[in-house]
């Protein structure tokens, strides 16, 4: 199968989306001719014109909030947010408006949605550009929420995001935008609400998110020479959780490790570990633990690696696990 | 002559009676939900739109069929305005199934797309930019239909205001942004609030025109609506309309009235725009008064009927409680 960039394949779903679907506009900053902070956009607005690649001013709570005008009014708007880091400027749109204008309105609106932004991890960008926020959005109810860890599964998302009726914070991660992996060249689409076994194991489950998908997997080789079977599984969207798959993982293995580069503190790890442990509490033989971003303000430069997991970490508190229970 | 007189002279008396039965129709609504709310019925607050009913019906009358409408929490008036069904948006008010929003959305939300209201929204200013959106939609789609986003003197102090004055004119977005000065906050008087004395004046800034009028009188506001909204429906772009008014005693009806001084009640009796427009009606249009009496007395009417009608219906069951959260 051909391999293409994580950036490409989101490109691709978008694109082909855009020539389906004659309502679909993009708008944001820097997405026109430039082609999108990181490039994502490359060629849309040579093909598609000015009016639907609409390049905007630096307001994002603004452009949020046209966003969902645009799809109150039946149209279908895909936002960019440069950094997840700048979500905070458009909370409002998404926790007070997109995602509960249904239900306040009795389902007299819809509103097709798509919030495209990159979380960000290890680039020496300091406290305002390297966070991974997506418990604030997880907490909301009323949004999708896809969290992609591979060119395949960003543009099968995308595609079924593309393709309903509802708001979806969609997050992307910077350092993956690079990447490459398998993408079909024919049509295809993911659901939502189905995580990905990664890898099987028997010792232990690993829940890894986003970036921490490809270091769980490295962590695994090495254990896998000193005889730890880890099974990984990529919930590939939090809202809405697999949590059965996770549960039924557990149950196989009975030990619970969690993993992701955001704060750990009320991080989405704290809500799977405790699902993990209501449909499976007889079944585990040691804690839940997780392997998170640590909670306090990231630092620039070398000193950024304290703060984020890897797969050393990760090594490490498995075999920990493996001593308990 | 008065000037209002002046401006009257050239309204149908059609017209006239319309906007005087609109107006009369949403005081007696605003009137019972008061009562209702001071007997427990309404559920959580309610915003009073009493002695701003010019603003709603003269804006909303400039729009045609085919025109859509945002407005705010306190926006009774202008779903009723725009023909809103009274028992609908009742019901609404105290949260019974058969509320425009199937009662899920309370006093604060009232939306019926079929008659282009697409809601009123809690959260000030943040419908400012999704009425926009709306408008841009509208735009891409080259249909001529004119979006008209009403909002109160608070969303003009919200960065939310400010982007979006920014993107309209930029983009030149067929919008018609009304905002409903009444004076205050819940308690901040706007010369606490506000860097300068007139709001219409934030547009100039942005290179858009901006124009603030007597919001108690409903020719000048239906005038200069109508003429905004034709500018906007001829590619012209947006236009922000300040409409000077007053606020009936509070807030809310879960707020202190504190400032309600014998002074500010003066000065709501003067410019209360129902009496003022009767005066119109009666001395500069040879309107009899019984006609009038007799819109008053359907008001009261239509009023207790659509008290009745959602005080009878049942309470929204939890039948419902968790649809419409997903399409």
């Amino acid at each position: 199968m051909r391999e293409i960039t994580y950036s490409q394949a989101i490109n691709e779903a978008i694109r082909e989306e855009m020539r389906r679907d004659s309502d679909i506009v993009l708008l944001g900053q820097d997405i026109g001719v430039y082609g999108g902070t990181f490039g994502v956009y490359r060629g849309l607005c040579e093909e598609f014109g000015e009016d639907r690649v609409r390049d905007g001013p630096l307001s994002e709570a603004a452009t949020a909030g046209f966003g969902i005008g645009l799809a109150v009014a039946g149209m279908r708007a895909i936002v960019e947010i440069e950094f997840m880091d700048f979500s905070p400027l458009i909370l409002d749109a998404v926790a007070n408006q997109a995602s509960k204008m249904r239900y306040f309105f009795g389902g007299k609106v819809k509103v097709p949605l798509v919030l495209r932004m990159p979380s960000a991890s290890k680039l020496g960008l300091g406290a305002q550009h390297s966070q991974s926020l997506e418990s604030w959005f997880m907490h909301t109810p009323g949004l999708l929420i896809a969290m992609p860890a591979t060119p395949y599964d960003a543009k099968g998302l995308l595609k079924t995001a593309l393709r309903q009726d509802n708001p979806v914070i969609f997050i992307e991660h910077v350092r993956l935008y690079a990447t490459k992996g398998e993408v079909p060249e024919e049509e295809y689409s993911l659901p939502f609400g189905s995580a990905r076994i990664v890898r099987e194991g028997s010792d232990i489950t690993v829940v890894a998110i986003a970036m921490m998908v490809q270091e769980a997997i490295e962590a695994a080789d090495e254990l896998e020479k000193e005889g730890i079977s880890v099974e990984i599984i990529d919930p590939r969207t939090l809202a809405p959780l697999d949590g059965e798959t996770i549960v039924e993982s557990v149950k196989k293995t009975g030990r619970l490790l969690v993993t992701h580069e955001a704060y750990r503190t009320a991080g989405v790890g704290a809500e799977i570990g405790q699902v993990a442990q209501e449909g499976a509490f007889d079944y585990l033989v040691a804690p839940i633990r997780r392997v998170a971003g640590k909670h306090q303000p990231i630092p620039s430069g070398p000193l950024q690696d304290e703060v984020f997991p890897d797969r050393d970490k990760l090594a490490v508190a498995i075999r920990d696990l493996m001593e308990e229970g | 002559m008065t000037e209002q007189a002046q401006s009257a002279a050239t309204v149908s008396s059609d017209q006239a009676l319309a906007w005087f039965r609109q107006m009369v129709h949403i005081r007696k609504f605003e009137e019972k939900v008061v009562e209702l709310s001071g007997r427990g019925l309404v559920s959580g607050s309610t915003h009073p739109c009493i002695a701003q009913e010019a603003v709603s019906v003269g804006c909303i009358s400039a729009m045609s069929a085919e025109d859509l409408v945002l407005a705010t929490y306190r926006g009774h008036g202008a779903f009723l305005a725009r023909g809103g069904d009274p028992k609908a948006a009742m019901a609404e008010i105290l949260c019974r199934e058969t509320g425009c929003c199937k009662g899920k959305g309370g006093s604060m939300h009232l939306c019926d797309p079929d008659i282009g209201f697409l809601g009123t929204n809690a959260i000030v200013a943040a419908h400012i930019p999704i009425a926009s959106g709306v408008a841009l939609a509208n735009q891409l789609k080259k249909t001529d239909r004119v979006t008209l986003c009403l909002f109160g003197d608070g969303a003009s102090c919200e960065g939310a205001f400010y982007e979006t004055l920014n993107m309209v004119a930029l983009w030149k977005i067929p919008v018609v942004l009304v905002c409903e000065n009444n004076g205050y906050a819940i308690s901040v008087p706007t010369k606490k609030s506000l860097s300068v004395p007139e709001i219409a004046t934030r547009a100039r800034g942005f290179d858009m025109p901006g124009i603030s009028i007597d919001g108690n009188d409903i020719v000048e506001v239906y005038e200069t609506t109508r003429q905004a909204v034709e500018r906007a429906r001829e590619g012209g772009g947006p236009t922000l309309i300040e409409c000077r008014t007053v606020r009936w005693e509070r807030h809310s009806a879960l707020s202190a009235g504190f400032y309600e001084s014998r002074e500010e009640r003066k000065r709501w009796q003067v410019v209360d725009p129902i009496p003022r427009f009767r005066t119109t009606l009666t001395e500069e249009m040879s309107i009899s008064a019984s006609v009038l009496e007799e819109i008053e007395q359907e008001a009261g009417e239509a009023a207790d009927e659509a008290a009745e009608f959602a005080i009878r219906s049942p309470f929204t069951g939890t039948a419902q409680l968790e649809q419409d959260i997903f399409a």
